[in-house]
């Protein structure tokens, strides 16, 4: 690896003067050299600017469990695109475009994300005025034509109680040629509003950037605050929020598994695992009141602690779902209708899913050994470590799988934990983040990896805080899992990657 | 479940009906500066709390409240949702006579999100799985307006949503019902007046079920079900 790069670790700050700012030659062949040797694109963005808007990239490395940033200055308002030869970029460069104004050329793909116009009035990307409301999912789509060869648009309104996007399929007959996503619609401005943070309101923010990854996006908004801080926090509180994470994803996995099997007309297996669900939400009541974990986590700690009454019944709670978790999901393994629906169904190969930088049980799925409690170890997960679950098919019945075996390793993971909580306090006195440093936070949440990255100005508030969803590496992979597949299967596909529309469109 | 015949047990620290009290003294006075972020809070005439701004959060930065575990928190009017100290505590109060006999037994909704952050989604769900069993009570949830007696928002109403929200509005048959779920469709919620929101339903359609809450719990959202169709008082 050449020299412009700062390496750091998951959770640490550095000082911004100590990533070397390099050309933008060298910035776009370091992340080239990078990806080639196997690292990933965790994060890329611009800091809005009304010239000579900087761009950051961070990297990470799985096998020394190292990050790495590159920076560099974009001196005109055009840049070079690499995504076709990083597929793993292509969002991130629209993304850029869209908040800051910058052309990316020769970009294969080069549409808006989210609809919305950039941070600062003035530098468009596409060129479109300031002064009016944008038509969100109005935009060039790509079209496959011939005689038999017909398209499908469904959204933004679906017809179950899901958040919104748009779909259009390219189909001949049954079969789909081509599906591409366009989103937007729930785009509540969240990365804008945390220009000049941290807020009174910004804590909320993180909760609900994606609602039911409320755990996910806290502990990693904490994670950034403590680092640019310089605050350690204490065991017990790392327990707890390891408890509420794993508790989380329990829920979600849960949830995912009853509503496969609803997908394809099995209603035992989606009947049980509805109500399943909600006593793993339960449990994250126990813990702070919410069935969604919100006011649990705070930076320096958690709000909560848990009494040693509160842990029997968590106990208690824990040992009842998992048996009736796992006679629900045995269910599945065991009808021969059920699996011949989810073998062999929208099927997504490793090369695929490694170009594409896709993330979570997506990607495990694949056989893609690639989990952040392994690879980039934070909070009780530096202490304990987690199997990580792999499959090899990349379809329906892998994804379905996956969660599963993560679903057991969790419940593990938690058991283990509330026998043996350490004591001491929950929680130390947060302080002011230091100016001038750049803080890195990736946590596992249940759909994958979430990046949230903070740059600070000389007074300690944020010149820029980005978030990355998982979603936003994963929706592509889902479009491309459609491909050769029946229209009808799309309901199933989609379950099976159950992407978040808030989380992507902040 | 045995609900609505028996009460439900809400976790220990669940957060519901709050109680304003009136600061009493110097010592117990609170940081002048604290305040609200959401503008949920007004100090004067001895405190007001908007429980449709009210995000119910674990550390209240402002005034001299305490959450009880009372999920009962939906209303039918949005002043009801003003809670000061020593207020009547209101409840939603049934349809009219000539709605009650047609939705009464069979009332289905068409659900929106409108920059919704999935958890209010996900506790109106729940409602229609067996453990609450929505079904029981004739409500549902419908894939097409043309089929719904009424429009179930959730979100902030994102300007992305706005036209959308308004078309599914237009294409449900009149007579019909708005519930605007949750903090966000009442007023905003966490995204109150961010530029990229139209702080809820109620400056796009007439609101007639407001939920408090974010998100608020499926008990809050099924005791405000049960009282506009006049089957719990």
């Amino acid at each position: 690896m050449n020299n412009s790069l700062r390496i750091l670790y998951n959770g640490s700050a550095v000082p911004w003067a100590e990533i070397p700012l390099v050309d933008s030659g060298q910035f776009l062949q370091s992340i080239l050299d990078a990806t080639g040797h196997g690292w990933r694109v965790v994060s890329y963005f611009g800091i809005p600017a009304r010239a000579e808007i900087p761009l950051v990239c961070v990297l990470a490395d799985k096998v020394e469990s190292r990050l790495a940033v590159v920076r560099t200055v974009a001196d005109d308002n055009r840049f070079p695109s690499i995504a076709s030869l990083c597929p793993q970029v292509q969002l991130f460069e629209r993304e850029i475009a869209e908040q800051c104004g910058l052309l990316f050329d020769d970009h294969p793909w080069f549409k808006p994300v989210r609809f919305h116009h950039p941070f600062l009035a003035g530098r468009d990307a596409w060129n479109r005025p300031a002064g009016e409301p944008l038509r969100v999912g109005v935009m060039d789509y790509f079209q496959v034509a011939g005689d038999e060869v017909h398209e499908v648009a469904v959204g933004p309104v679906h017809a179950g109680i899901i958040e919104p996007g748009h779909f259009r399929f390219q189909c001949h007959g049954e079969e789909v040629f081509h599906l591409e996503i366009s989103l937007g619609y729930q785009h509540r401005g969240i990365e804008a509003d945390l220009l000049g943070g941290p807020h009174p309101r910004t804590l909320q923010h993180m909760e609900t950037a994606a609602g039911d990854t409320t755990i996910g996006h806290g502990q990693a908004h904490c994670m950034i605050m403590e680092s640019l801080a310089g605050v350690k926090v204490p065991p017990r509180a790392e327990v707890l929020r390891g408890i509420a994470l794993e508790l989380e994803r329990l829920a979600n996995h849960t949830g995912d598994l009853g509503a496969i099997a609803g997908d394809v007309g099995y209603l035992p297996t989606a009947s049980f695992c509805g109500r399943i669900r909600g006593d793993f939400l339960n449990m994250t009541a126990v813990l702070c009141g919410s069935r969604f974990g919100r006011g649990l986590l705070t930076p320096g700690g958690t709000i909560f602690d848990l009494t040693s009454a509160q842990r029997d019944d968590l106990l208690k709670r824990l040992a009842d779902a998992r048996r009736d978790l796992t006679d629900a999901v045995d269910l599945i393994w065991s009808t021969p209708s059920v699996m011949g629906r989810l073998e062999g169904t929208g099927e997504l190969s490793q090369e695929l899913a490694l170009e594409l930088g896709l993330v979570g049980p997506a990607a495990r799925a694949c056989g893609i050994k690639r989990d952040v409690r392994h690879d980039h170890p934070f909070g009780i997960f530096r202490m304990t470590h987690l199997p990580v679950a792999t499959a090899f098919h990349g379809d329906v019945c892998s994804r379905t799988m996956i969660r599963w075996q993560e679903a057991q390793k969790s419940m593990d993971f938690i058991e283990e934990q509330l026998r043996q909580l350490p004591g001491g306090g929950h929680r130390t006195k947060a302080s002011p983040c230091r100016g001038q440093h750049l803080a890195v936070a990736l946590t596992e949440g249940w759909r994958g990896e979430i990046c949230h990255v903070a740059i600070t100005d000389d007074s300690g508030r944020f010149a820029r805080y980005k978030v990355v969803d998982p979603s936003f590496h994963n929706w592509q992979g889902l479009a491309m899992a459609l491909r050769e597949q029946q229209i009808s299967d799309f309901p199933l596909c989609n379950k099976s990657f159950n992407l978040s529309y808030c989380g992507f469109d902040l | 479940m045995p609900y609505p015949a028996a009460p439900l047990q809400m976790p220990e620290r669940f957060r519901g009906y709050p109680v304003v009290s009136t600061p009493t003294g110097t010592a117990e006075c609170h940081d002048a500066s604290a305040e609200c972020p959401y503008g949920a809070f007004t100090a004067t005439g001895g405190g007001c709390l908007d429980m449709g701004k009210c995000l119910f959060c674990a550390e209240c930065p402002a005034g001299n409240i305490q959450f009880t575990t009372d999920y009962q928190l939906a209303v039918t009017g949005r002043e009801q949702l003003l809670v000061r100290p020593g207020s009547e505590h209101h409840h939603a109060r049934p349809l009219s006579p000539d709605l009650l006999r047609m939705f009464g037994r069979s009332l289905k909704f068409r659900e929106v999100s409108a920059g919704g952050c999935n958890a209010c989604e996900a506790d109106t769900n729940v409602l229609s799985t067996i453990g609450w069993d929505l079904g029981r009570f004739g409500i549902q949830f419908v894939a097409s307006p043309r089929h719904a007696d009424g429009l179930w928002i959730t979100g902030p109403a994102s300007k992305n949503m706005a036209q959308a929200l308004l078309t599914t509005y237009e294409a449900i048959p009149a007579p019909k019902i708005v519930v605007a779920c949750g903090a966000c469709a009442i007023n905003g919620g966490p995204y109150i007046d961010s530029p990229q929101v139209c702080n809820g339903a109620d400056n796009l359609i007439p609101v007639d079920l407001y939920i408090p809450g974010c998100p608020p719990h499926p008990a809050t959202i099924l005791d405000g079900l049960l009282r506009i169709l006049d089957r719990l008082r």
